[in-house]
């Protein structure tokens, strides 16, 4: 089956966006993931589901190396986005995160103004040339991540003041706000209502025009309604990753279909 | 009887209550814990409470009030005659006094047997001399009326004693009995006890606050008694703090501007190093240092805290002044004395790094690391998550630390006498010796007072001053931290 893959992917490499080589990722002694091999394409949603705690999160961190802030954390293997090795020496973390955003499980807005956690990324990054091009970009990725209605009255609110889904929602339009070219999304729906959900569902559809997102989710639904590719982890190994289509009618692995079915987990 | 036995005795008597109380609950129970309301032991304490609270708190008051009441009593049965020109109704209270207790030391060592320390007369017997044999010292004769009223004294308070230990035992026993005919099995003890509690805790903060409340209030009167031997305007505007003292003659000048402008320039000095190098060295190692590092640096920063600040004042004294002299203010035309604003200053603001770095150290370290997190995740580099994230995140607690160093700047007296000196001068060159308010307070204090002239009671003035201060200071820090949670949280 790799084999299948590798061939494929030799047709369109250009669409590869992240290549992720036998990854291996130790917490102290805790084996975390096992040689992990993944090919996000570029332009798609990949969605990583499995059972709690087998390594969804933390196969995401390495993604743009959020998992160098854990000092027990030891990640090996190769990781490339495109085409660069980004556990190489020269390349700079915070170049990379510039450049592979995220949402993170627990919304974390920052003790500031809504406005400010929107406009933090852009400031940093000096996206924005003039106040009122800063503010154009609030407005958009506060709209794109459905919050704007709830919110565009009280912009110099604290962001930690929203409630709960309401705050997730920040930390999409923060991370949105950044434009980076990939999105890295763990779980951004769990706080959320149907509506809410529904509008950020939408919102990823939407993203899929411009970078690639990976999103980890527990609804299987949401993993079929959103995502073109899907992984499936259990006990820190992809045990299947292929067309949504294809995994949710009908997976090769035994382990697979009976997560989906619902009887492991 | 004695205080320390109505002590032992309602101690005695509340665990025999305890145990009373529990009985008598099991008993109305009939010996099953089950259909009790609350559980024995809270029925045994409802009656051992009952039975110590109230006497505690009347013998509490009793032994406040009762100096006061006999004081007044036997005050007011003092003949005017009894007091001369050249002394005045206190003075002569305290001679009965003092002779009411040498009679109690007489009596207590058998040179006296009670009835003759109850009848002796001056006609007869040399008072002084006898309470001089065992040890008691009086300044001058003891005439008839004080030895009478000294007498009276006696009297009064054996008397007070005895209806004294008469009630608070009563008051004891009609506790003991009001909780043991209430208790039975459906009564709530467990609820009367939690609210007896509540009580309790609620009159030891009362009497905490009612403590400073005293404070501040004998403060404000010998302040008042300041203000009307010295006019208020010269004192809080005027410039010259120059005190004549008591023999010298002279008018005295009591100018609080130096003393303030020397308080804050120190200070200043005293924050200018203490904040940004305390503040880096708790970013240093919340942020930066590894584990190791951290628990090795942040006792040894902490060591800071613990010297005396006599030895600070001795540093400044031995080594900082002189090398700041010979090297800086020397050098550069700026004065020849060791002992500056800047001395002192310094001294203190290393004193202040530790008060600084320990608190802004946790408090950085209790922001999320999910915030980190978010901010790394953007792209956003250490120092930047730090300056925008971290550091918004703690500033509540960081303003609180920063105040309190301050705080402690301003009360500080050792270091500035050692290092600064303890000249009142109004001065812009710190390497000028200058002084503080609290200095002048100890040097107004100390030596040959007399507290009722103004060179004295200038003190309370400025202990007032400096009250002011750190209240204000603190209405500050808690109005800013305040300020940040409605933002932050
Ligand atoms: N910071 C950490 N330190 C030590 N071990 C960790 C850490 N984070 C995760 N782990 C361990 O790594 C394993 C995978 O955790 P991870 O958070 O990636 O699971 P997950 O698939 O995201 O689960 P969930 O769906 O509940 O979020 C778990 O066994 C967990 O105990
Ligand atoms: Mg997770």
């Amino acid at each position: 089956m790799n084999d299948m893959r590798l061939t494929e992917r030799a047709v369109d490499t250009n669409q590869l966006k992240i290549t992720a080589r036998d990854v291996q990722v130790f917490y102290g002694d805790n084996h975390a993931i096992k040689d992990v091999t993944v090919d996000i394409q570029d332009k798609t949603v990949t969605a990583f589901i499995g059972p709690s705690g087998c390594g969804k999160s933390t196969f995401l961190r390495c993604l743009n190396r959020m998992n160098d802030t854990i000092d027990i954390c030891r990640v090996e293997g190769k990781i490339l986005l495109d085409d660069e090795d980004i556990y190489d020496k020269r390349v700079d973390p915070v170049q990379l995160r510039a450049k592979v955003g995220m949402v993170f499980q627990k919304p974390n807005p920052f003790p500031k103004s809504i406005y400010d956690n929107v406009a933090y990324g852009p400031k940093i990054h000096g996206l924005a040339r003039s106040k009122t091009e800063l503010d154009e970009i609030v407005e958009t990725s506060l709209r794109r991540a459905a919050l704007w209605d709830e919110v565009k009255d009280r912009l110099t609110a604290p962001g930690t003041g929203l409630s709960g889904g309401q705050q997730q929602r920040l930390c999409i339009a923060r991370a949105v706000a950044t434009s980076p070219e990939v999105l890295l999304m763990d779980e951004p729906c769990s706080a959320l209502d149907p509506i809410a959900t529904a509008q950020v569902e939408e919102l990823i559809d939407d993203l899929r025009s411009r970078f690639s997102v990976v999103i980890v989710t527990h609804s299987m639904q949401q993993a079929a309604r959103v995502s073109q590719k899907t992984a499936f982890f259990h006990l820190g190994n992809l045990v299947e990753f292929d067309d949504t289509t294809k995994i949710f009618t009908n997976p090769e692995d035994p382990r697979t279909e009976s997560y989906i079915t619902g009887r492991i987990g | 009887m004695p205080v320390i036995w109505i002590l032992t005795l309602i101690l005695v008597f509340s665990i025999i209550g305890f145990f009373l109380g529990r009985a008598r609950a099991m008993t109305s129970a009939g010996g099953d814990m089950r259909s009790l309301h609350s559980l024995p032991s809270y029925y045994g304490y409802n009656s051992a409470l009952f039975l110590a609270v109230p006497s505690l708190i009347l013998l509490g008051l009793w032994l406040i009030l009762q100096p006061i009441y006999i004081e007044s009593r036997i005050s007011s049965l003092l003949p005017e005659t009894a007091i001369s020109e050249d002394t005045t109704r206190s003075l002569v209270m305290s001679d009965v006094r003092r002779v009411a207790e040498g009679l109690d030391v007489a009596v207590d060592q058998g040179a006296m047997t009670a009835d003759e320390a109850r009848n002796i007369r001056t006609e007869f017997v040399d008072v002084r001399e006898r309470l001089g044999s065992v040890g008691v010292a009086l300044g001058s004769e003891v005439d008839a009326p004080i030895l009478n009223a000294a007498q009276q004294y006696r009297e009064l308070s054996s008397t007070m004693n005895i209806v004294m230990t008469v009630l608070v035992l009563a008051l004891g026993a009609a506790g003991l009995t009001f909780s043991y005919v209430r208790t039975d099995k459906d009564f709530r003890a467990r609820n009367v006890v939690e609210s007896v509690i509540k009580g309790l805790l609620i009159l030891a903060s009362t009497i905490a606050i009612l403590t400073t409340v005293g404070i501040v209030f004998s403060m404000l009167f010998e302040t008042r008694n300041f203000f009307t031997q010295y006019n208020w305007v010269e004192f809080f505007f005027g410039t010259v703090w120059d005190p004549s003292f008591s023999g010298r003659g002279g008018l005295s000048e009591f100018g609080l501007i130096p003393l303030l402008w020397g308080t804050l320039y120190i200070s200043f000095i005293a924050l200018s190093v203490a904040v940004p190098i305390g503040l880096f060295a708790a970013i240093y190692m919340s942020e930066y240092a590894s584990p190791r590092m951290r628990s090795f640096a942040k006792p040894v920063i902490e060591v800071l805290a613990g010297i005396p600040t006599i030895v600070y004042g001795l540093f400044a004294l031995i080594t900082v002044g002189p090398f700041l002299r010979d090297f800086i203010a020397e050098p550069m035309g700026l004065g020849s004395s060791s002992s500056s604003v800047m001395t002192a200053g310094l001294v203190m603001g290393i004193m202040l790094i530790p008060f600084v770095s320990s608190l802004s150290d946790d408090i950085i370290n209790a922001v999320p690391q999910a915030m980190r997190d978010g901010s790394f995740g953007l792209g956003a580099t250490h120092s930047e998550t730090i300056r925008q994230v971290v550091i918004p995140a703690a500033l509540p607690g960081i303003v609180g630390a920063i105040l309190l160093a301050t705080s402690r700047a301003i009360g500080e007296t050792m270091i500035v006498v050692l290092g600064a000196g303890a000249a009142a001068k109004l001065d812009l060159n710190p390497f000028e010796a200058m002084t503080t308010v609290t200095v002048k307070i100890v040097s107004q204090l100390t030596g040959d007072t007399d507290f009722s002239s103004p060179e004295t009671l200038v003190a309370f003035a400025l202990g007032l001053t400096l009250f002011v201060m750190t209240l204000g200071l603190n209405v500050l820090a808690l109005y800013i931290v305040r300020k940040y949670r409605e933002q932050y949280e």
